[in-house]
């Protein structure tokens, strides 16, 4: 898009939100019906651009993208009304009379970029709590999914108000553009790199923004007290690292932690789940594109981490395609083990005892999530209190993000602001504190001329000690 | 010596001193202390950096330094309780919760105009919420500043709370640290700054900033513009007089301003005829002592500098407009203020200020009493900038609220796993939805899998 064209688009959205158009219930209802009715109808397409730009199975499409969607449209729906209501606030009687409340109000013109991993729902999540709160939006999908991010500029237009709900398409040198412009706020999904540029621009307009990063999702792996619960929490774990987008998600498992002595039983469940699970070709999605590929074949083929590859490890470049990979103890100084591997490919850890699992990760940048499978009550608490990251699921991995009730964002390098249910509504609104007064009661001694009387006045009323105040007023008290 | 602070810092955090609620507790009472035993020195001090009334310092700094303490003491056994949330069915069966912990190492970086409550405010929600903090006083408030580097350590944990004191040299060496949360008050111009340096380390930042603060009064009578102009005029002069007297300058309930820079910035604000000639009353300043008198001007150009910048003095220009609905507009034609207030009896322009007047708070019939209340969000949005706090919002503002589910292993749901059958699906949709039926048939194992 040409730099003029982009000016344009900003600045009809700036108007469309200072006609009022996006403040009523009905705009912001109507825009989240418009948006189901897209989902629903526009499934299939929606369909086959995932499939287009990743791989991924419509299953795995509807479960992580389209299906959570339409959740949380529907529940935006339903509590949008109870979300605007203002809150009223007690106020302190020395205020007497008065009203305080605290009104919800859309900040204004949003923009939010996705990420390619989750083109779809990295996109409209956000934008249902954008409008929900109000705003007027600006939407800019990642390049590197091509298809979904035409399936967005193609659709969203018609099912929604095509003046105050835009996609803007192009690669970082659109983003950059979008960038010079002022924002009442901008939420960034993807890398940290990229994360420090788009909070380094939005400082010169003073652009409040909520980054949605990554980092290094451990899991700590924890004896399992029967094969029954082996079995389930192994289908968990592989699901949460192969079938959501091939490990490319920031909730995704990222190396495991596990107790050498074992290791062996582990590494048996792992490996026939996997081969139940991927027996399929396109039951895994692939790697988005070539450049990502050759990063995770460097990884891989590292010559001090070579030698721990335990499993897997096969690679089609022309398909884009990298076998589910088990590597065991790499050195942690190698590049899989400092940066966020977003691939299919498990490091695992093995340590003397379960809990060390928290004093290494702590040596770790906070991550977007923390797993950890265990029965044991004191680890579970000990993990909670001792270690820091965006989320915390026990017994499980990634589903923590289709609960709308939890706050979903990171903390540290894994980034700032939460979004998700209620929390994106709260996301793009500023809460307004609003106080209203009356007449009736006119405390003088607020003002100049002072004395030590009204001092001695004020000191009663500031500690809400009405009766000595009283006293004080009228002279019986000091 | 930044390096220093953040490496101090970091490490009593690390060894979790600041964690235990006893801990937190104690270092506000410390501060409660404090406020009570030095009141004069913190009075003093106030007096000495801005000529600041004793009762003003009382009124407007210690006593609502004091009150937020007890406030956060009060709250914080339950503030930092995990608070229990509906987890779905999509995840039966589990328990979700919100934890909510410390943030790390925060740096405060206070202004003048309230130094000692403008510091003291943000480090105790930092401190109830659990974490170790530096705080930066303004060098443009020496003798607070000082204060501050002398008091804290008689009263509060060193290793975990300090201060250090500096200009721009020893800021911007704070800065090129990193921080878990840098919380700013002061101007824009600063506060780009302090965002550009805090996203080299993805640091978020809270920023309280200023703007254009308006004021509407509304006069609910049908009169000619001129009278109204008069009639406001004529009561600002004698309630101005009942305060300071006839002389302000004189009067020892004035203020002076903070230094002879912004002395000189203010003076050159109405020096232009065009300016000058709109006083209707006051204008006397005094260099010597950094005075100026409350001053009042009526229809000054929208141009001047006067008009377009944060005025931050005791200029008080008053826009006379046709119709009062005129002034919404007017204010919504500037960047968003920290504050708007508006005095009026008509409900309807109470409820249109409310609803399109966006800015950091209001209050209706009144000015910055808002703040006051322990229970509303102070902060700004836009220009005036960004993040709240006071009550439990300073706590929040320093708190991560961290997500925690903790699933068993009684409901598996094959449903979610590859190789993605057509019955899966069906019933994976079901799920999602939040369809007990679905749920029903995944926990009964549905689809059964074929070995």
């Amino acid at each position: 898009m040409a730099v003029a064209e982009l000016g344009e688009t900003v600045s009809e959205l700036r108007q469309a939100y200072e006609s009022g158009r996006t403040r009523s219930l009905a705009w912001r209802q109507a825009q989240l019906r418009g948006l189901l009715r897209l989902l629903k109808e526009q499934q299939e397409t929606a369909f086959e651009a995932l499939h287009e730009d990743l791989g991924k199975h419509r299953a795995e499409a509807y479960r992580d993208e389209v299906g959570l969607l339409m959740k949380s449209a529907n529940v935006a729906l339903r509590q949008l009304g109870k979300w605007m209501t203002p809150e009223k606030v007690w106020v302190p009687l020395v205020a007497f009379p008065a009203t305080g409340q605290i009104v919800p109000e859309p900040l204004g013109v949003i923009l939010i970029f996705a990420c390619w991993n989750v083109p779809l729902g990295l996109s409209l999540e956000p934008l249902i709590g954008a409008i929900a709160a109000g705003n007027a939006v600006a939407l800019k999908p990642s390049e590197l999914s091509p298809c979904t991010a035409k399936f967005l500029a193609e659709n969203v237009g018609k099912y929604m108000d095509a003046a105050a709900v835009k996609v803007v398409q192009g690669g970082p040198e659109v983003g950059e553009q979008l960038m010079e412009h002022r924002w009442d706020k901008v939420l960034f999904t993807g890398s940290p790199r990229v994360g420090r540029a788009v909070m380094a621009a939005a400082s010169k307009h003073l652009t409040p923004v909520a980054l949605e990063l990554g980092g290094k999702c451990p899991c700590i792996f924890d004896m399992m007290s029967s094969a029954r619960e082996l079995q389930i929490a192994v289908n968990r774990i592989v699901g949460a690292k192969w079938s959501c987008c091939a490990g490319q998600a920031c909730l995704a498992i990222d190396y495991l932690l596990v107790e050498e002595r074992y290791l062996p039983v582990l590494l048996k469940v792992l490996k026939s789940t996997m081969k139940r699970f991927f027996s399929d070709a396109d039951a895994m999605a692939r790697i988005v594109n070539a450049r990502h590929f050759q990063r995770l074949s460097n990884l891989l083929k590292d010559k001090e981490v070579a030698p721990s590859i335990l499993h897997g490890g096969s690679m089609d470049a022309e398909n884009l395609y990298i076998e589910p990979t088990i590597l065991l103890n790499p050195p942690l100084d190698s590049a899989i083990m400092t940066e966020e591997i977003f691939g299919p490919l498990l490091p695992i850890i093995t340590l003397k005892k379960i809990e060390d699992s928290i004093a290494f990760v702590r040596t770790m940048p906070k991550p977007l999530a923390l797993y950890a499978f265990t029965g044991d009550a004191k680890l579970r608490r000990r993990i909670v209190e001792e270690t820091s990251s965006g989320s915390v699921t026990f017994n499980d991995a990634v589903v923590q993000y289709a609960i709308d009730a939890l706050p979903f964002g990171g903390v540290g390098q894994s980034g700032s602001g939460q979004y998700h249910g209620k929390y994106s509504f709260e996301m793009f609104s500023h809460k307004k504190a609003v106080m209203k007064r009356g007449y009736l009661i006119e405390l003088t001694l607020r003002y100049p001329p002072w004395n030590e009387r009204k001092i001695a006045l004020m000191r009663h009323l500031y500690r809400f000690d009405y009766f000595g105040f009283v006293l004080c007023f009228l002279g019986l008290r000091r | 010596m930044a390096a220093e602070v953040a490496r101090e810092l970091r490490a009593s955090f690390a060894a979790g001193r600041t964690r235990p609620v006893e801990w937190r507790a104690a270092q506000l009472r410390a501060l409660v202390r404090m406020i009570e035993e030095k009141e004069g020195d913190i009075s003093a001090a106030l007096h000495a950096d801005l000529a600041k009334p004793h009762m003003e310092s009382y009124l407007h700094e210690i006593s609502l330094a004091k009150a937020s303490c007890t406030f956060a003491l009060k709250g914080m056994k339950s503030w930092t309780k995990p608070e229990k949330v509906p987890a779905a069915i999509t995840t039966f069966p589990s328990t979700a919760q919100i934890v909510s912990e410390p943030l790390g190492v925060v740096l405060v970086i206070s202004a003048w105009n309230y130094p000692f409550l403008l510091s003291i405010d943000p480090v105790i929600g930092a401190i109830a919420a659990g974490n170790a903090v530096v705080l930066k006083p303004s060098e443009i408030a020496p003798a607070t500043s000082s204060l501050f580097a002398k008091l804290l350590p008689e009263y509060v944990d060193n290793s975990c709370i300090k201060v250090v004191e500096g200009g721009v040299e020893e800021t911007t060496a704070l800065l090129e640290q990193k921080w878990d949360k840098i919380f700013y008050t002061g101007s824009g111009t600063v506060a780009r700054v302090v965002m550009a340096a805090a996203a080299k380390h993805l640091t978020p930042v809270a920023l309280e900033l200023g703007g254009k603060c308006p004021v509407i009064v509304d006069s609910n009578v049908d009169l000619h513009v001129a009278i109204k102009r008069i009639a406001v005029g004529g009561f600002l002069k004698r309630v101005i007089e009942r305060f300071y007297g006839e002389d302000p300058l004189q009067s020892a309930d004035l203020s002076r301003i903070v230094n002879s820079k912004h002395f000189n910035r203010l003076t050159s604000l109405v020096e232009e005829k065009k300016v000058a000639d709109k006083i209707v009353y006051g204008g006397q300043t005094d260099e010597k002592q950094l005075k100026i008198a409350p001053t009042v001007l009526v229809d000054v150009p929208l141009d001047t500098a006067l008009m377009t910048a944060e005025i931050f003095g005791p200029y008080l220009p008053i826009i006379t407009v046709e119709k009062i609905e005129e002034s919404i507009d007017f204010i919504n034609s500037k960047t968003k203020p920290l504050a708007a207030y508006l005095f009026t009896k008509n409900k309807k322009l109470q409820d249109d200020f409310v609803a399109n007047v966006p800015a950091g708070g209001m209050l209706v019939n009144d000015v910055a009493l808002h703040l006051a209340n322990p229970h509303l969000p102070f902060g700004g949005v836009g220009e005036s900038g960004m993040g709240s706090y006071h009550g439990k919002f300073s706590f929040d503002c320093f708190t991560h609220k961290k997500a925690v589910l903790i699933r068993g292993f009684g409901g598996e749901a094959t449903a979610r796993y590859p190789p993605y059958t057509t019955e899966k699906q069906k019933i994976l949709r079901g799920l999602i939805n939040g369809s007990f039926i679905a749920l029903i048939l995944a926990l009964l194992g549905f689809p059964k899998e074929k070995r």
